[in-house]
């Protein structure tokens, strides 16, 4: 600990109006000079800013300061900035302490300026008060793991898989499906280009399947994660398969399965067997069965020459130690609950998924717009199907229906992308859109707006008040719905209704979540740790996003994302060293007197007892292994004589605060 | 002199991860709350000594909040379950000391939570004026 004096400077920041628009920030500076310790008290409108960080390093030479404070933003939006800069101004970065007045005072009680102005000082005293007791701390060094584990092999996760191996990092891929190319496989063609998915996606699903730096695990799950940025511990569940690798996909035991069940690559369109292929260019083109409805007849194992099936298959547990986890596991499509907008009551109402899977030359209908056996002489898409639903206005189906307020961002220009597509193929087919606001946003996506006019697509916009609704007739289906634009209602007969769903998280989301530690916002995606700052990033050093696991996103900025965060993930791989927080527990060994209270709590059992001799006798005290310790202070909490605590959280700078805090 | 309104101080203690993200988020969203709560940052809620609660309660503060991740989401896997334990002994020695059990609270609060946190501070704020001031209070 610094035996000299504190001398403590303090900055308050204006944030332009953010802060200063509500707490009197020269008062508060004028207050904060008189506390004791502090040698200057200084405000400023943005702290963060160039001028501000020069001042900082100045007044420390100057004023020979020795803690430094400001009074700005949430410390997670610019701790690591303000540390930087006393550590550049010859301080220890420790030696700082951020007192939050925006996010936690002006911007809640812009109502109530006086009071805050109150609250600020307040904070900015406790903060003080901690200021004082800070020690200087070092950063520890350690070695990163040089390969990185990517969970989800979509668009995003293969981007990702692919840079960072062509970058010469080894990747372990794992994909819960059996093959991969995630939701893009499934698709027909992708807009801007009109280029069929599969084109586009299988060459890169072969560089996965084949590149020597990839180890590709399919059918595969994390089961347990450990450790910390650049050692990482993985366990990885590999779901058996219940067919070798020897398998050349003849197709024979397809043929002698007798089970039929849907076929969920095609949304339940089509029927598959029991053992099958998911599709015909499923990577890796390996049979699998499916065990929920094998019954395990053996006709399969009969017809196979290979002697590639094997029913007594086990679960594999494998272990991979990684230095990063890139989480790409996308996201779920809305179901529909019965009834809404008739689905599941009405045949002929159909998601989007499904008609992309109608749409594909390798779907249900061999690419015909087939729907039980004919060509539908009406279609009519509806948009904002499970998207922007609002609690005042949706009245949802389903009891504990969880509301998505967001926009999917994908969907407007998918509709008007199909929307041609048919008219082009079938120009006598009536196509109406029905809207609640037309967000054909990306580059060349608006083009499609203009196409479909041409083609003759009919829109209708429609207020979230007023659904569309669809009703049966002698003459078919009726959906009637009110055309804001021209204030009439309008009854359109139709047979192929087709809603579309929206983009959800994944339902096994929040077991991914459990396992890595990580954030979910209140969306139920996964959280960056800045949206602008740090968008790849999670809360937990060493965890990056990618792709719709983080938002609704399109294929585009869903390949986007996975360059960017393997680029991110690559930087640390790169450096092959890591600096570590060194706010782990530390022990008192003057008091300690190895009661091992500390020990059990331990999650992470970094706490052992060990003997010692002092003055011939055999005495106990406890031992902190930097490298395993978290410093979560599980220990500092249970010891009875307070002698184990945790660097820079200890009972005495906690207390410091809460003592000031009484001061009126 | 004029009779000045009870305003009680609060000291939430936030865990890094979770509560304090939330608190965030409720001024990033500018949901207003009462301005009678500070907030202190730890890394975890599991890293609340019983005697720093009682230490304060019984210096004057008027309620202490304790916020971690939810259950299950805990950064260090299961400090908040450490932290719930704790509070239950919290309360048999509050009740020992005459304290209400409601100046202590203990709650949830996930980074995507800003609304909740804003919610348990009005809630708290308004449940401890009905209370009054801290028994312990100086002066």
């Amino acid at each position: 600990m610094s035996e000299e004096e504190p001398k403590i400077g303090v900055y308050v920041c204006h944030c332009g109006v953010n802060i200063a628009g509500v707490v009197d920030v020269e008062d508060v500076a004028k207050y904060v000079e008189k506390l004791p310790n502090v040698a200057i008290a200084k405000h400023y409108v943005y702290m963060c800013s160039a001028p501000a960080q020069a001042m900082i390093k100045k007044d420390i030479k100057e004023h020979e300061l020795n803690r430094v404070v400001v009074a700005s933003c949430s410390p997670r939006m610019h701790e690591s900035t303000f540390r930087r800069v006393v550590d550049e101004g010859g301080l220890n970065p420790y030696l700082f302490e951020m007192a939050n007045i925006r996010e936690q005072c002006s911007w809640v009680h812009a109502a109530e300026p006086k009071k805050a102005t109150k609250k600020a000082k307040d904070l900015i005293r406790m903060s003080v008060a901690r200021a004082r007791l800070l020690e200087s701390l070092q950063k520890r060094e350690v070695n990163v793991t040089r390969r990185a584990l990517i969970i989800g092999a979509g668009i995003s996760g293969i981007r990702a898989a692919l840079d960072l191996a062509e970058r010469g990092f080894d990747v372990c891929l794992i994909e819960k499906a059996p093959y991969v190319g995630g939701r893009m496989v499934q698709l027909n063609k992708l807009y801007p280009t009109d280029e069929y998915a599969l084109d586009v996606l299988k060459p890169l699903m072969e560089a996965v399947a084949s590149h020597p730096k990839i180890q590709l695990l399919t059918n595969s799950e994390i089961s347990m994660v450990d450790g910390y940025i650049g050692n990482f511990k993985a366990k990885i569940t590999i779901k058996p398969g219940y067919v070798t690798g020897d398998c050349d996909a003849c197709g024979q035991c397809e043929i002698a399965c007798p089970i039929e069940v849907p076929n969920e690559f095609n949304y339940g369109l089509s029927k598959r067997k029991a053992i099958y292929l998911p599709f015909p260019d499923a990577m890796p083109t390996r049979y699998l069965v499916d065990n929920k409805n094998c019954n395990k007849c053996g006709k399969c194992i009969e017809v196979c020459q290979l002697k590639a099936i094997d029913l007594e298959q086990q679960p594999q547990e494998i272990e991979v130690d990684v230095g990063t986890i890139l989480v790409a596991i996308g996201h779920d499509l809305y179901d529909p609950p019965k009834g809404e907008y008739g689905y599941k009551i009405y045949e002929n109402v159909i998601t989007m998924p499904q008609l992309e899977r109608l749409l594909n030359k390798n779907g249900p209908a061999n690419g015909e717009l087939r729907f039980s056996g004919f060509t539908p002489k009406s279609v009519v898409f509806i948009s904002c199907v499970g998207a922007r639903q609002e609690p005042e206005i949706y009245k949802p189906l389903k009891e504990d229906q969880k509301l998505n307020r967001d926009c999917s961002r994908v969907c407007c220009t998918e509709t008007l992308k199909n929307a041609i597509e048919i008219k082009k193929r079938h120009p006598d087919v009536r196509v109406f859109y029905l809207y609640r606001d037309m967000r054909s946003f990306g580059r060349g996506h608006e083009e499609y707006y203009k196409k479909a006019g041409e083609e003759r697509v009919f829109f209708i916009k429609y207020k979230a008040e007023e659904p569309p609704v669809i009703s049966n007739s002698p003459n078919g289906t009726i959906i009637t719905v009110h055309d804001v634009l021209s204030g009439e209602t309008l009854a359109i007969p139709t047979d192929l209704v087709v809603l579309n769903v929206s983009m959800i998280p994944r339902v096994d989301a929040s077991d991914v979540q459990t396992k890595l530690k990580i954030a979910r916002g209140a969306n139920g995606f996964f959280q960056e740790a800045h949206a602008k700052l740090r968008p790849l990033e999670t809360a937990f050093d060493g965890i990056y996003l990618a792709g719709t696991a983080q938002g609704p996103k399109d294929i585009t900025d869903s390949s986007a994302m996975g360059s960017a965060a393997a680029a991110k993930a690559a930087i640390l791989l790169a450096k092959g060293k890591v600096e570590l927080e060194p706010i782990v527990a530390y022990v008192d060994l003057t008091k300690c007197d190895g009661c091992a209270m500390c020990v059990e709590p331990c999650t992470f059992k970094a706490i052992t007892i060990e003997e010692y001799k002092e003055k011939g006798a055999v005495k106990k005290r406890a031992v902190v292994n930097d490298a395993l310790c978290k410093g979560c202070g599980a220990c500092a909490a249970t010891c009875p004589p307070r002698c184990i605590y945790v660097k820079h959280f200890t009972l005495d700078q906690i207390s410091a605060m809460i003592n000031v805090s009484l001061i009126k | 002199m004029e009779e000045v309104e009870f305003e009680p101080l609060i000291i939430a203690f936030c865990c890094n991860w979770c509560a304090y993200a939330g608190a965030d988020l409720a001024g990033t969203s500018r949901i207003s709350y009462p301005t009678n709560v500070r907030i202190i940052r730890l890394m975890c809620s599991g890293m609340v000594h019983p005697a720093l609660v009682m230490d304060a309660l019984m210096k004057g503060v008027d309620g202490v909040l304790i916020a971690g991740c939810h259950l299950g989401d805990c950064h260090y896997t299961d400090g908040n379950l450490k932290t719930e334990r704790r509070v239950e002994a919290l309360t048999v020695m509050m009740e020992d000391m005459d304290i209400e059990r409601e100046r202590l609270r203990l709650e949830w609060v996930s980074s995507g939570e800003g609304e909740k946190f804003a919610r348990v501070v009005r809630e708290m704020t308004e449940q401890i004026k009905k209370l009054g001031p801290s028994p312990f209070k100086l002066g």
